[in-house]
């Protein structure tokens, strides 16, 4: 039976030498977390059953930085990589499969140009495409979007581009399946209302997203502990948590989380 | 040197990094002549059988001489489904048919890809899984698994939907569905008894 998958998730500014690692509070207030090849070696040897990258300066004068973060990752963490922010064409792919990613994330440039989920698939496998999808909850009923129950009410979810800057009125639960459609091999789902808040996942929006789908879901935003994992496995046919501040700042650790997972009747690696 | 046939289907860092990082030498090996000075060949895993059968084909006779020198040979996910006749995802392809028996799709109603850590059985303790123990779990990324005509070349099976051939041991030819170079601690260890096998 496949494991259900913990990921620490490296936001990394790109502008500094090497990079650094940083953490956002609802996509806003940053924090500075550390380098991140030396983060993603830490999670390697606590348990980490992959690790992501996003490049959140996402400027293209700066890709050289992230494929030398990759490079020297792959050298000795031996899990899945996969990496993502600011991938906008097969090129971009191209440069970071080179550099030792096994998987990139899709996400303004997939809404842009959707074809682009299937000619990176075609080329390197649906596995190898991951589309990232940011969530803003909007309560109320609204013709055309697929509307679920939240504890506030009725409510639809808006994707989000540019590392929420911009919104684009496309409907995120549909969206998910016409990226499984085209090509995508996983979606990274991560609610804005609870990224950073540490409130917990966003369960009904991985819950209908998940459900929907026949490929993963990995469920991120608001992971405060690993009571929130158990619930998001629980309550939804979430396959992955991905989690930044708790492991960033040793709130957790990637063993201690799974550990509690698997005492709960988890399947887990361990 | 253990060599890395490389048929440009892109990223072999990782299999090499893996190798690199328990101390083996690897080389990534781009031209079929390289392989004679080979003490173990891995024939890593990308893309489809078909294209990987084209790519490969250039390869097939010196890979063959290796097999019967004795060489130890490691395939990794499609590199261990091409060892077998043929394959669903390709009809018109050949395998190096090595062993008898074909790649069939995986069951409708499982996740395709199967793409995750899953734990393994042992049915036979052999080299390659020396230090592996039963429930130990290794990242597979895959659409077809392999059925083997004879079974007693099957070491260890995992389950998705079906149970599916994880790992198979013959001689000096050994395969894994699984990528040990991305599955942490347990895969490096497969890598080290491939490796220590090609120093006997």
């Amino acid at each position: 039976m496949l494991a259900k998958r913990i990921i620490p998730c490296l936001d990394c500014d790109l502008g500094v030498p090497n990079g650094r690692v940083v953490k956002g509070i609802e996509f806003k207030q940053i924090r500075y977390a550390g380098n991140p090849s030396e983060l993603a070696s830490r999670y390697y040897l606590e348990g980490a059953d992959e690790i992501v990258f996003l490049d959140i300066t996402a400027s293209h004068e700066r890709r050289d930085t992230m494929v030398n973060v990759i490079e020297k990752t792959s050298r000795s963490v031996f899990v899945p990589l996969t990496v993502g922010g600011g991938i906008s064409s097969m090129k971009d792919a191209r440069s970071a499969f080179k550099a030792g990613a096994d998987k990139i994330t899709l996400n303004t440039a997939a809404i842009r140009r959707p074809e682009l989920i299937t000619e990176i698939a075609s080329r390197y496998g649906n596995q190898a495409v991951v589309v990232a999808i940011d969530a803003k909850r909007r309560l109320g009923r609204e013709e055309g979007r697929i509307v679920i129950d939240s504890p506030e009410g009725e409510c639809w979810y808006e994707c989000s581009i540019y590392g929420g800057r911009e919104f684009t009125g496309i409907d995120a639960i549909a969206w998910a399946s016409e990226a499984e459609r085209l090509g995508a091999g996983e979606i990274l789902l991560t609610s804005m209302n609870r990224d950073g808040t540490y409130d917990g996942f966003d369960i009904p929006l991985t819950g209908a997203v998940s459900s929907n789908l026949n490929i993963p879901v990995i469920a991120s935003g608001g992971c405060a502990n690993a009571q929130h994992m158990l619930e998001v496995f629980q309550e939804t046919k979430a396959s992955a948590a991905l989690a930044a501040s708790i492991f960033h700042f040793e709130e957790w650790t990637i063993e201690g989380c799974k550990r509690y997972l698997a005492e709960r009747g988890i399947p887990v690696r361990l | 040197m253990i060599a890395i046939v490389d048929y440009e289907m892109g990223n072999l860092f990782s299999i090499y990094n893996a190798l690199d990082h328990i101390g083996a030498s690897p080389q990534i090996i781009t031209q079929p002549s390289e392989l004679q000075k080979a003490d173990g060949i891995v024939v890593p895993g990308v893309g489809s059988f078909g294209m990987c059968m084209e790519r490969l084909g250039p390869f097939e006779r010196n890979l063959r001489e290796a097999l019967e020198k004795g060489v130890p040979i490691l395939g990794i996910c499609i590199g261990m489904q091409v060892l077998f006749e043929r394959s669903e995802e390709s009809p018109e392809a050949h395998g190096f048919g090595w062993l008898e028996g074909e790649v069939i799709r995986l069951p409708a109603d499982v996740m395709i890809p199967q793409m995750g850590w899953n734990d393994i059985s042992i049915n036979s303790k052999v080299e390659i899984l020396d230090g592996i123990s039963e429930g130990d779990r290794f990242y597979f990324v895959h659409s077809y698994h392999c059925v083997p005509a004879d079974n007693s070349l099957v070491v260890a099976t995992t389950n998705h939907g079906v149970d599916i051939v994880a790992v198979i041991s013959r001689d000096n030819l050994c395969a894994t569905q699984f990528h040990p170079e991305k599955s942490g601690p347990k895969g490096l260890m497969i890598l080290e008894n491939f490796v220590r096998s090609t120093r006997c």
